[in-house]
């Protein structure tokens, strides 16, 4: 205790003796007034209370019958006399001499004190006190004895919150004690416009293993007993044996998972792939019933259903979830079987070429697997044919005698990302022109960028291979290989340095059937963006207008974030609403900023095709159907923001080229209008 | 932000042995000598308040009767100082929606546990 705390309580009693005496003296005068004996037996409380906390253990012991008296005498169990007037002031002396004895001046007499404690007593008729216990140390009682498992039931009571009781830190008292395994009981939670925030409306089912004794557990729970149902008691069939056994073994939670994978119980089963199938197109229309659930039972608010249609959607998302993930697999079956492939090519070409794989743990659906085997083998072969040169010519150019083919795949948000590349010649962009124009695939005045020039290679009919070797070069390959990828809803990508190689990089979604989608609203179309891709939803103000002076640029978080307003790129015709929010999009080309009337919120969307129809139509990788029963669209934001780019450019050149570029901006609005004007009227009629 | 502690008592060492104790733990420590004080002077934000029984002007009955009645802070943990021998004022106490108490004369660590009960 330090000096500055016992030097305050020196001062503050004597200024209490003080007081005590004005009040005894007064009380002399006026032997009635329970003010005054209130005022003279706080003074007496004080001291007593102050001096055993600061270590005056003789001041709060000798004050302590005072005290006892002065409540008597305020409860009018006894009277003041002069005789107890005179024996009080006598004490509260000897209390200053003690005070003086703790301050080093001078010493108190004990007999003294020993006298008048006994005159007090046969005084008012007094026994001596047996003197206090202190509380049981909770810490000491816990390092003793052996560990138990109790089982505490504690349903509080509904008031204890307003009473200044968090419940949740008793439990984390609780678990100061021992392992704690904590089980919320929810049911007597009322529906929610009945629900009293300020009330407690749950209940816990505890399992405690503790070395603490039982009154250490209900000592946690000493100032709510009297406000909640509790009961403690020891988990049965806990002989010595067992516990010691008990403790040796990892807690009952974890061991069945550990005993049943140790027994060899998890193994795997096969399942034909059409079952499979089966159970996601299933899981695929409950996803579809149960929007419709939660629709209907949010129009309804009725608790109940609403309660069971949160269940429902719960069990949903993970069943769905689940299903999914059973159809997972690594890319790495696949990715091994090119190695055979790699090396008999070589061997038919005379070049030395070595195959690397990278992230070959990476999962897919199996469908797009499966899909993905043909378009890989003609992305090998065509490197190997056309990009990777012979050995004396990889010498001459001061490469390594081996060539290398990297096959990669990692994830991307909802895509995977496999990458096809090779240290080969790359790509020559004059010789790609040079063929397009020869094979009339565009005129010769038209400017292209180089990625335009390359993907040039992917029309039906193009080859610059000069000779047609057995292993490729028909000019069949790569267009295949589009039309596969673009099946798959994926895209595809070439980039490509003379002299260093080619990489081409397939952009293909996780999964065919059911993603995670973000529902927002232009006007009275519903469309769907992946969330995958889904950053942040900010409002785009009318400052954000004025102050981008006619460029579409939002300030996001410091970020300039450019947009599109997709009523107007979809030709959409809606008007502008008062309030437009900018959906953050992660798109290969940065951030991007989609602006929609109003995003509504998650919505587990069921993929369906749009048919054959629709295949010339980029910016839409699929539909769904809504709770309502109309049709979303689901947007893919890379390729709408690439279209973006792509149209803002085409109008800078003035259209100097002719070509119409495979699926860009002006064969696709018409379509698209197209097809937004026929989904418009299947939900009007 | 520390979370903030409002300390009612007649005695200005216990208060301060209260202000001492837990400042030292990283609480705030707000003082009043009575009822009547430390309604005048309750805080915003105020995590717990810890309260003698017996003041002058206004007792620690009243004042929890009276924080429970305000609205903008009547969840508040209340703890109250009592001694032995007042078993009855305890009972009194509770009823009025103490959330707990202290038995005087207490250790500093027995402070602490009960704060750390009561408000983490």
């Amino acid at each position: 205790m330090s000096d500055r705390l016992r030097q305050a309580f020196d001062e503050e009693a004597r200024e209490l003796l003080g007081e005590l005496e004005g009040a005894l003296l007064e009380l002399d005068q006026n032997r009635e007034d329970a003010e005054i004996v209130g005022r003279a037996f706080r003074a007496l409380h004080t001291i007593k209370g102050s001096g055993a906390m600061f270590g005056f253990d003789n001041i709060a012991t000798f004050t302590h019958d005072l005290e006892t008296v002065f409540d008597r005498l305020r409860s009018g169990q006894l009277a003041a006399s002069s005789e107890l007037i005179n024996l009080t002031l006598s004490a509260g002396d000897q209390i200053r001499a003690m005070l003086d004895e703790a301050s080093g001046r001078g010493r108190a007499d004990e007999q003294r004190c020993a006298a008048l404690l006994a005159e007090l007593r046969s005084l008012t008729g007094m026994t001596e006190r047996s003197g206090a216990e202190p509380p049981p140390d909770r810490v000491k009682a816990v390092e003793a004895g052996l560990a138990r498992r109790w089982r505490i039931h504690f349903l509080p009571g509904p008031e204890i919150i307003l009473n200044g009781t968090n419940p949740l830190l008793l439990l984390r008292e609780l678990r100061e004690l021992g392992e704690l395994e904590v089980a919320l009981d929810a049911s007597g939670i009322p529906p929610l416009s009945e629900i009293d925030p300020e009330r407690c409306y749950v209940a816990w089912d505890l399992t405690l293993t503790t070395a603490a004794p039982p009154e250490a557990i209900r000592d946690v729970f000493i100032f709510v007993e009297d406000h909640c149902d509790l009961a403690i008691e020891p988990v049965p069939g806990q002989a010595a044996a067992e516990r010691e056994a008990d403790e040796r073994r990892p807690s009952p939670g974890r061991s069945g998972g550990a005993r049943a994978s140790a027994s060899g119980v998890a193994s795997s089963i096969r399942v034909s792939a059409e079952k499979l199938d089966q159970l996601v197109n299933l899981v695929g229309e409950l996803v579809t019933v149960q929007a419709r659930l939660s629709e209907l039972s949010a129009k309804r608010d009725d608790a109940d259903v609403l309660a069971v249609s949160e269940e429902v959607d719960r069990l949903t998302a993970a069943l769905r979830e689940n299903s999914m993930s059973i159809r997972m697999l690594p890319l790495r079956g696949t990715f091994e079987r090119f190695r055979r492939l790699v090396h008999d090519l070589g061997g038919e070409l005379h070049k030395q070429v070595e195959l690397a794989l990278e992230g070959a743990d990476t999962e897919l659906d199996k469908t797009v697997i499966d899909q993905l085997n043909d378009p890989l083998i003609h992305l090998i072969r065509n490197s190997m044919d056309h990009g990777i040169e012979t050995a004396e010519e990889r010498r001459a150019a001061g490469k390594p005698a081996t060539a290398t083919i990297r096959l990669s795949a990692l994830h991307s948000g909802a895509q995977v990302l496999i990458r096809v590349s090779d240290d080969g010649r790359g790509l020559d962009a004059q010789a790609v022109r040079a063929r397009a124009i020869e094979r009339g695939l565009i005129e010769p005045t038209a400017q292209l960028s180089e990625a335009e020039l390359f993907s040039l290679i992917l029309e039906p009919g193009f080859s610059t291979a000069r000779e047609v070797t057995d292993v490729s070069g028909r000019g069949v390959g790569m267009d295949v290989v589009r039309r596969n990828v673009e099946a798959l809803r994926g895209s595809l990508d070439i980039a490509s340095k003379p002299g260093e190689g080619m990489t081409v990089t397939l952009r293909l979604p996780l999964t065919l059937a059911i993603i995670d989608g973000l529902l927002v609203r232009i006007g009275e179309m519903h469309f769907i963006l992946p969330l995958a891709s889904s950053l942040e939803c900010v409002e785009l103000t009318a400052q954000d207008i004025g102050n981008a002076h006619g460029s579409r640029i939002a300030m996001v978080r410091g970020e300039t974030v450019p947009y599109i307003r997709l009523s107007e790129y979809l030709r959409l015709g809606t008007p502008r609403p008062e309030r437009e929010q900018i959906m953050v999009m992660e798109t290969e080309e940065g951030h991007y900023g989609l602006v929609v009337d109003e995003v509504l919120g998650n919505h587990q969307t069921v993929i369906k095709n749009l048919g054959r129809l629709y295949r010339h139509v980029q910016t839409v990788s699929g539909a769904t159907i809504l709770g309502n029963g109309t049709v979303a669209l689901i947007l893919d934001p890379h390729r709408l923001v690439r279209g973006a780019i792509q149209a803002a450019q085409d109008r800078k050149c003035g259209g100097r080229h002719k070509r119409p570029a495979p699926g860009k901006n002006t064969q696709e609005t018409v379509e698209f209008n197209a097809f937004t004007r026929k989904e418009n009227s299947i939900h009007v009629t | 932000m520390s979370k903030v502690i409002l300390t009612v008592d007649d005695s200005a060492s216990m208060r301060q042995m209260v202000r001492f104790t837990l400042s030292e733990e990283g609480y705030t420590v707000i003082e009043a000598a009575d009822g009547r004080e430390a309604l005048a002077k309750l805080p915003a934000p105020l995590h717990l308040v810890i309260t003698d029984l017996n003041m002058p002007n206004m007792d620690g009955i009243g004042l929890i009767r009276s924080i429970r009645a305000n609205a903008a802070c009547r969840g508040v943990p209340i703890v109250m100082l009592t001694t032995e021998s007042q078993e009855a004022r305890k009972q009194e106490g509770r009823s009025a929606g103490a959330t707990g108490w202290i038995v005087k004369p207490f250790t500093r660590q027995q402070l602490v546990a009960v704060v750390k009960r009561l408000i983490g």
